[in-house]
């Protein structure tokens, strides 16, 4: 019951960009097409949950006062692990993420699950936080990509969904959603929603 | 008036609290007191109220409003019959502007109050008044070629994100006219710029005589050329392309000096606006290092949306400073920004838009620094008197 948890907090309650707002600056980077925002979920996921596991395993040997170093150290060895992976599988969505797979390292929800709980938590719980973690992220990130690609594009998965004759009709696509500040607009939107349906999150 | 007034008594208490339609009480308030001056009074204190509350303060508004719509439709179809070099007499110029200008204030009008509608009925407050001037500032800032459904949608996203997720009229940090204005020139860049939209009918380019040109004078002068500018009087008139309301400055004086006049719009925004301009003319007019800097500083107020927007969108009372010495800087900054962006940016050949929400942003931040230097000046003050009393 307590491992469930720690999967299914991040994804609403505890959410790492709807309600910490952590890691918003990649969230308006990679979002305009949802196949990249799908391949970033998934290495974010993979980093923190690989991170926590390894820092857990450690913590008890980690000196405190070198403690943030080390974690860069690992989390910076697991995103080049990451990155030569899309390199070597999608090539085409890499080039896409650019910089942004190298900047998994200073994205603040791996270090913030490192510090607040993976070295003061057992391994196995570890991992599932960061799994947790990592999904949530993955959610909000794939529930933005959808509005801005579908918007945005008319695409979907890079697959076209709205119909030719609507663009005959004077259809536009909307050009505002693939500029960041829609995202930034997006992600209000999804708090909002998130908090109409969630009354435990507002605040008094 | 009286059969109204009776008709409106009668089905009253449907809406009261434990009424049929206690619910949709908001929306009888929004008719009531629409209809009829309220006469609710406040229960404690010594308060002195007139009748001016914020309906008529908009109603003002939308009346100073009135010139520069008839103009515009005027103008509307004036520039369109010049288009296709026809000659026609007055009233069938008015009704084709009519035409094509009405459905946009009716869509603008519809969606906008619909939303507020619907918010006012979730959150159980009075529909906000603020609307009724908004949704007649849309239509004004919008080329005459406009499509309706992005008039619906910008005015849905300006409503929505510009204003309700703030908490409403009142609350809101940028203007919702300008809001709506500026998701549609970042969201459709091709319906919103360029020299085709700006006449009704020349995208289609149908019986167009040849060599028209459908260019703004501020489009003409961001791409360097300054030949084609109409003469002052013409642009002090307003026969030439640009949104619906913003042509004519007569219009628009006629407008200012009802707002001045009735006390509803800040004299101190409009002057300091319309000064920043000018000194911001006059110093490229100092440096002319290129021949748009070379322009007639009084001339940046006959083009465009400059004068349009210092008397109707930047006097806006909720999102200008509120500080006397505040709407100093914040007007001046406002007509300097609006012929930096201008002169500088051939991006954006009109700055006013971006101008006034850039210093929208701001003027909070303007009232703060003022109050907080009285505050200090009246410390300091008070610590002389001091120091004098105890000498």
């Amino acid at each position: 019951m307590k491992n469930l948890k720690l999967l299914t907090n991040p994804l609403n309650n505890e959410n790492p960009i709807t309600v910490q707002v952590l890691g918003i600056c990649s969230a308006l980077a990679v979002t305009v097409q949802m196949k990249p925002a799908i391949v970033m979920a998934l290495s974010v996921t993979v980093v923190t949950a690989f991170s926590n596991l390894i820092i857990s395993l450690g913590r008890n040997t980690i000196p405190p006062r070198i403690r943030i170093i080390i974690q860069l150290v690992v989390v910076a060895f697991l995103v080049i692990v990451v990155d030569q992976v899309l390199k070597a599988y999608v090539y085409d969505v890499s080039k896409k993420l650019s910089v942004f797979v190298g900047l998994i390292i200073t994205n603040c929800i791996i270090m913030g699950r490192l510090e607040a709980f993976a070295m003061s938590n057992k391994p196995w719980d570890s991992l599932l936080d960061g799994i947790g973690s990592g999904a949530g992220y993955g959610l909000v990130l794939i529930a933005i990509s959808t509005l801005r690609e579908f918007f945005g594009s008319g695409s979907l998965m890079g697959f076209q969904v709205i119909p030719e004759g609507f663009y005959q009709m004077g259809y536009k696509d909307n050009g505002m959603m693939i500029l960041p500040p829609m995202a930034l607009i997006s992600v209000g939107i999804i708090i909002w929603v998130q908090r109409s349906f969630n009354k435990k999150l507002i605040e008094n | 008036m009286k059969s109204i007034r009776k008709y409106i008594d009668r089905i009253k208490p449907n809406f009261e609290k434990g009424g049929k339609f206690e619910k949709l009480s908001s929306t009888f308030d929004a008719f009531e007191t629409f209809l009829f001056v309220p006469d609710k009074v406040t229960q404690s204190g010594a308060h002195i109220r007139d009748s001016l509350d914020m309906k008529r303060t908009m109603t003002v508004v939308i009346i100073a409003l009135i010139p520069a719509l008839l103009f515009g439709i005027y103008n509307a179809g004036y520039q369109h019959f010049l288009s296709i070099g026809v000659t026609k007499t007055f009233w069938e110029v008015f009704g084709l502007g009519f035409l094509k200008v009405l459905p946009i204030i009716i869509v603008s009008y519809v969606t906008g109050l619909a939303i507020e509608f619907i918010f006012a009925q979730i959150r159980g407050h009075e529909v906000n008044e603020g609307f009724l001037v908004s949704g007649m500032l849309i239509p004004l800032i919008m080329p005459v070629d406009v499509p309706l459904w992005m008039v619906a949608v910008s005015t849905a996203f300006a409503v929505i994100i510009g204003k309700e997720v703030f908490g409403g009229t009142g609350m809101n940090i940028l203007n919702p006219a300008l809001t709506a204005r500026a998701f549609l020139f970042f969201a459709y860049p091709s319906e919103m710029t360029g020299d085709k939209i700006w006449i009704a009918g020349l995208t289609k380019g149908e019986n167009v005589i040849d060599g028209f040109s459908g260019a703004t004078p501020l489009g003409n002068l961001a791409q360097g050329i300054m030949g084609h500018l109409p003469n002052d009087t013409d642009a002090f008139l307003g026969f030439m392309p640009g949104s619906i309301g913003e042509t004519s400055k007569l219009a628009i004086l006629i407008g200012a000096f009802i707002l001045l006049y009735t006390g509803v719009g800040s004299w101190k925004i409009m002057l300091s606006t319309f000064a920043g301009g000018l000194f911001l003319g006059l110093v490229f007019n100092a440096f002319a290092a290129n021949d748009y800097m070379t322009l007639p500083a009084y001339r940046h107020f006959l083009y465009g949306g400059f004068t349009f927007g210092a008397v109707f969108m930047a006097t806006d009372p909720v999102t200008a400073s509120q500080t006397e010495t505040g709407k100093w800087i914040y007007g001046f900054l406002t007509g300097m920004l609006a012929i930096l962006i201008r002169v500088l940016n051939p991006a954006y050949p009109e700055g006013m838009m971006l101008a006034i929400l850039l210093m929208n942003v701001f003027a909070p931040l303007i009232d703060y620094y003022v109050v907080e230097s009285n505050i200090g000046r009246r410390l300091r003050r008070l610590k002389k008197v001091t120091v004098n009393n105890v000498n």
